[in-house]
This record gives C-alpha cells, structure tokens and sequence, in this order.
C-alpha cells in the first residue's frame, strides 16, 4: 500500500478494457470491480467468463464491453476453459505456431459459478496447477437470476429462496470459505479484496498474474439491487464489510497468511447489517450470534497471520 | 508407402491422433475409451507426440478445456463413451455454435441404469442435435482413415464444425486388428496446417459467446443449420481425395450386394461385418436380400438413402438404442421420416437390438431379415420389434 500512497492517481492507467456503455445495475460494486481488475491486467490478457452478472451485461450480441479478447461458454466451466486456453498458448508457442509472450489467463465467476456450481471444475485447474488467475466476484447470491441464495450467502440474509419469515430467519447457513478452499489447493497465491479499497484490489490483482502458477482471488461486490441498499452506499458499504472483519482483506502467498488491513477495534456488525435491508427482519439475539461468529472468525484468521 | 500392422484398435487411434501432430489432449478416462487415452499419455510422456495432455477431472470439463484449447487456434483432440458423452452434453452445443473445431472419438457404450460399461447407441443418439458432424465406422482401417479426414474436414475454412467419429464399445475398440497406418509424410500431406481464422489473441480482441436476446437468436441458428448442412459438400470431397490418396473409400450410406435387392437391411458400426456374413450365406441361399451401412449420421444423407432403397420392396433396420414411448429406433425413425414423401419407397420395419454389449450372431441377423418380411406381409401395427430379449 505504502508505494501507492501519494502517486496512486498517476499510477493507474485511464485506459479503460472493460468499456462504459454496459447494463449493469446503479451503484454495482461487481461492475467497479471489473472495471479495476482490467486496469490492473492490462491488455496482454485472455479473460474467461462464466455465465453471470458480468456476463449478461456486457456481452449482448451484437455489442461487447471488452476491449481485451473474452470468452463466455457455460456457467460451471470458467476453470476448465482457462485451463484449455493456458494449455492451448503454452503448447503452440513451445512449437513455434504462436509468437505472443506472456499472455496472461484470467477467469471471472461470480460467487454461485465459483462456490458452487463451477466448484469441482475450479479445484481440478487449481490442483493441475495451470498458470491462469481465478477471479470470484462474491455479491453473495444469484443475483442475475433474481437473488436465490447461494453457499456465499451470509448467515441471516434474506434471498427469494432463503426468505426470511414466520419460520424462518433467512439464510442459516454460513457463508461458504472459498478462499480457504483455494489455499486448501496449496496454491501459491490467494488473495481478498473490495473495490472499496481500489489500489488494494488492483495490487492484489497485479500479484495474481505475476505469480508462475494458479492464484485465486476473491473479491465481495456489494449488490445494491440484492442486498436492498441504496446504490450511493456501495463504497461505503464494502468498506464496512472489511471494518466490521465481516469480510477481512488478507493474502496468502505461499500458505503464509497476511492481513492487509488489521483494525486495533473492530467495529459492531450492526453499523454493516443496519443499511441493508436484507438483515433488516433479524432479531437482537439473532445479530448477536452473528457478532459472535464474526469475532471467532476473525480471531482465527488473525492467529493464522502471525 | 505404409505397413500393415496388427494393432489393438484403441491404440491406433492414438497413433492416429499422434500422426495428425494434434497440440492438446484434454480427456477423462472411462470404460472402454481407456486405452486411447491411456496410450495419447505414453505418447506425451515419452516425448513421440509433442502435446499438452490435460488430465481433467470430468468429462464436462474435458470438452470445456477442449474449447478453450480450441478458441486459442490449438489442434484439439478427445474421446470418451457412454455416460462420459452425456455428461459433456451441453458443452457439445457450445463447441458447435461456436465453431470450435474439436475433434472426438466417442466410443459407444449404453447407458446406466442398470450400469453398463457395454455397448450400444444409446449414447450417440442422446447427442443427435448437437450440431457436430457424426460419423459411424465399422472396423480399425475405417476408425483411422475417419479420423484422419475428421481433422481435415474440421478444420476446413467453410466448415470449422466439431467432429465425431463412433465406434462401438469393445466390440470394436478392443479388438487388435491388421490395419494400415499411414505414414507421416502421408498424414503432412493430407491434413493440411491448421489455421483458425478468429483466436482469442491480445493482438486482435474478439468477443466469443456473447448471448443473443430473440432478435437475433434464431438467425444464428439458421447459420448454423446452413453451416452444418453446408459441411457435407466438405465431407464428400475429402472422402473423394482420401480415395484418390490412399486407396480406400468412403461414402455417407454404403451398399453391400443391394444392387435392386429386394430387401434391404440397413446397419451401423460393427454390427454391419456380421451383417455382411449374414447377407453372403442368404444370397448363396438364392434370397434377393442386400446391406446398407449407415456412415454419416450428421449431416443425414436424406438423397443418398433415397436413392439406395428407391428400388427395394421392403427396409428393415437395425438400431442399437431405444427410444422410450417412442418409435423405437432413432435411426429408423428418421429413415422412415426421410421416405414418407416418397412416390416408391420400401415398406421400413424398425428393429432395436444388441443393446448393452448384446452380440447378434449371424443367425441373428437370418432370423431379423426373416422376421422383417414376415411383419412387411402381414401389415403389423407393431412400431419396432426388439430382437432376442426374453420375456
């Protein structure tokens, strides 16, 4: 962070690979994020997309946001087409029918098309160990499809399949710990990140390319539209998700745990859960478990950090 | 000039895939398309063919890596069977629509439940409308020639279609048999360098697989339709050349004795040289009966089977799967659908049989061809018979 601290508008490249024009939603924390991972990646990139969000709102035939070459085939698969294109470019520049060097491999999956259906494809390309970079955008459920709850979805949230109601507090499940899933692969880079902190983010995203070998990098997009909050409180809200160590930055390089933000003080989940309206029907005691939980949580990835 | 060799057939088709120098290998083992596979991994490991061999962790994501493989302008080469098939089928539509010129051996095998690692058509048939170009042989020599035109005819500039050469499951694949395998030079000269004119390249950024709202989606699938029936023009001149190269030749529904025979049984895949046999003892015999050997599924040879049975009194095919609460035999189906119009046309009874890795003798196929006239004359009602199953 220190080197980006006082140049850090100079250091960002204006030119803009995933182009405005777009139909992504008011206030998307996914769609900043895009935005930003592709000015960290540059133009020597081969960007692989599942079926999503990101998707759908940037590729209507006949028009296209990407200025860089971009692949969408199916929802669960995003891994394993990287791992055919990294293959692909490894073995036909080795036989001389490719020139281009050091072309960078990237897939983009939200938190359902990672988490859960493109799981199992993801874990085989982490475990072969292709050189291609694995991003999850995490809004936290289907948004694309209407806001269904998926394994990223917080204990607690309300979603139109995990609703809360007379029976029912929403989701109860927690949240699904794909990073340490990833870092379970042994791979050598892992990384949390937020648009809220944008040079972070763009660092982190620098990092995962540069490294020979998979990196995966998961990155919370608030989704105004899902999570029922204003769209000018985006930044304000993702920030929150890292204060409050709901969702803490850290890496992992090489198995050696790193928190890039540690807090003296945390502060409540309340000031995070209070300006969204999918906590809104939760009880005291039920915002208690989930302070308590939080804290736990954070406590163990901090004894990991040492 | 090349050598006769005896080889399990499985392993030519690794040799073949070898010989067509192909770039990536992205595959899941499954019963019985294991030797292939197995064989495509020697080969990287001892340095014989210079490829990525991508040991994927599904079938679903072996076609997935074969399409981004392919998306990048690599030669890419698979194969799988039975519920390996079907758990790729989706990705199939992808590699179609989106001109990825992948090039499979499916290996048919039946389909669970009960499990069966045995074969039969069922698998094939379940990917009919996938829009890949689909190609039945019979013995090793025709897997290998098929094979070696299926990247030629893939990859041509006017087709740039996915293809798919079936064989049957052990029947077929396992058997070790005298073939030819060509030599390299022959195969430099024959499949040409492959060029794919729209890769994914940082120099020059496309989109691929951008959705179509209902404005535009049903012309990309007329496209594809023109495309797909477009490739057959392909496909009979690069039988034609592979004629006048090698010396063996091939055609979208081959005959066997049916010069205005009679009757007609119509076969695919293995089943058609016990078919044969069954036809030389029955034409000894004096019977007026003849064979027709299904080769190209995809694009269906509508011209070509109405020509071949326009003189014939009675058709009667053989199908190795089964469509439930349907007509019965996929392959007869679309026969008999493909004659209805016609002034002439045979009577076409439908059989299904050898399901699940159910061998039909030469007997069987005496007592198919009986039993087909046999219903022929007395009008049945019946849609399709199933052939030796007990009741």
């Amino acid at each position: 962070m220190e080197k980006y601290a006082i140049f850090v508008p100079r250091l960002v490249t204006k030119k803009e690979t995933f182009a405005p024009g777009h139909r992504a939603c008011i206030g998307c924390g996914e769609a900043l994020a895009v935005r930003l991972v592709c000015k960290a990646l540059g133009q020597n990139v081969i960007i692989v997309n599942a079926t999503g969000c990101m998707e759908i709102v940037s590729s209507q035939l006949p028009y296209t946001s990407w200025r860089v070459p971009w692949i969408h085939t199916l929802f669960e698969n995003t891994a394993a087409v990287a791992s055919g294109i990294e293959a692909g470019l490894k073995v036909m520049t080795r036989k001389g029918k490719r020139t281009a060097q050091g072309v960078s491999v990237v897939a983009m999956a939200g938190d359902g098309g990672t988490s859960d259906i493109g799981l199992q494809a993801l874990s085989g390309a982490l475990e072969r160990g292709h050189n291609f970079l694995y991003i999850c955008f995490d809004n936290e459920a289907y948004m694309n499809t209407g806001i269904q709850r998926s394994s990223a979805t917080p204990f607690g949230a309300s979603t139109t399949t995990s609703p809360a109601g007379k029976m029912s507090i929403g989701q109860v499940t927690w949240k699904k710990n794909m990073p340490a899933i990833a870092a379970a692969h042994d791979i050598p880079y892992v990384a949390t990140a937020c648009p809220s902190y944008p040079f972070d983010l763009m660092a982190k995203v620098a990092k995962g390319i540069a490294i020979s070998g998979p990196a995966y990098i998961h990155i919370l997009s608030v989704c105004p539209t899902g999570w029922r909050c204003p769209p000018d409180l985006t930044i304000r809200i993702g920030r929150l998700a890292v204060e409050t160590g709901i969702f803490p930055l850290y890496e992992v390089e090489n198995g050696e745990y790193k928190l890039s933000f540690n807090f003296p003080q945390l502060r409540p989940v309340t000031d995070y859960m209070e300006l969204q309206g999918r906590f809104r029907h939760l009880s005291e005691e039920t915002i208690r478990e989930i302070q308590h939980r939080v804290d736990k949580d954070y406590i163990k990835l901090t004894e990991k950090a040492v | 000039m090349a050598k006769r060799v005896g080889i399990e057939v499985s392993l030519a088709i690794a040799e073949t895939a070898k010989l067509a120098n192909v770039d990536v290998v992205a595959a899941y083992p499954i019963t019985p398309q294991t030797h292939i596979v197995e064989h495509l991994a020697q080969l990287v490991a001892d340095g014989e063919l210079d490829a990525a061999y991508i040991p994927v962790e599904s079938e679903h994501s072996a076609m997935s890596a074969c399409l981004g493989a392919s998306a990048v302008g690599a030669r890419t080469f698979t194969a799988t069977a039975g519920q390996g098939l079907e758990l790729m089928h989706e990705v199939l539509y992808i590699a179609s629509s989106m001109r990825l010129p992948v090039v499979m051996v499916v290996v048919n095998r039946a389909l669970s439940a009960p499990l069966s690692v045995w074969g039969d058509h069922s698998d094939v048939m379940a990917v009919r409308d996938t829009g890949w170009i689909q190609i039945f042989t019979e013995n090793g020599q025709e897997v290998v020639d098929n094979l070696l035109g299926a990247f030629r005819i893939a990859e041509d500039q006017r087709v740039l279609l996915p293809v798919m050469i079936h064989l049957d499951g052990f029947h077929l694949s396992h058997m070790v048999e005298p073939l030819f395998l060509p030599e390299q030079s022959e195969v430099d000269q024959f499949i040409p360098p492959y060029y794919y004119p729209f890769p994914l390249n940082p120099d020059k950024p496309i989109t691929m697989g951008a959705f179509a709202p209902p404005i535009i989606y049903s012309e990309t699938k007329k496209a594809q339709e023109v495309n797909l029936e477009a490739s057959k023009a392909v496909i009979l001149q690069c039988w034609k050349d592979f004629g006048s190269f090698f010396k063996r030749y091939y055609s979208p529904v081959e005959s066997y004795l049916s010069e205005d025979a009679r009757v007609l049984l119509l076969t695919m895949g293995s089943f058609s040289e016990t078919a044969m046999t069954a036809i030389d003892k029955m034409r000894k015999e004096g019977r007026d009966v003849g064979l027709l050997k299904l080769r190209l599924w995809r694009p269906f040879p509508f011209g070509e089977i109405r020509q071949a049975v326009k003189n014939a009194e009675v058709l009667i095919v053989l199908d190795r799967a089964l469509s439930f609460g349907g007509p019965g035999g996929p392959v007869c189906s679309e026969i008999r659908s493909a004659l209805y119009d016609e002034e002439k046309k045979p009577k076409v009874i439908s059989f299904v049989g050898g399901l699940g890795g159910r061998d039909i003798t030469v007997a069987g196929f005496e007592y198919i061809v009986n039993r087909g006239i046999e219903i022929s004359q007395t009008g049945s009602e019946q849609e399709f018979e199933m052939f030796g199953v007990r009741e």
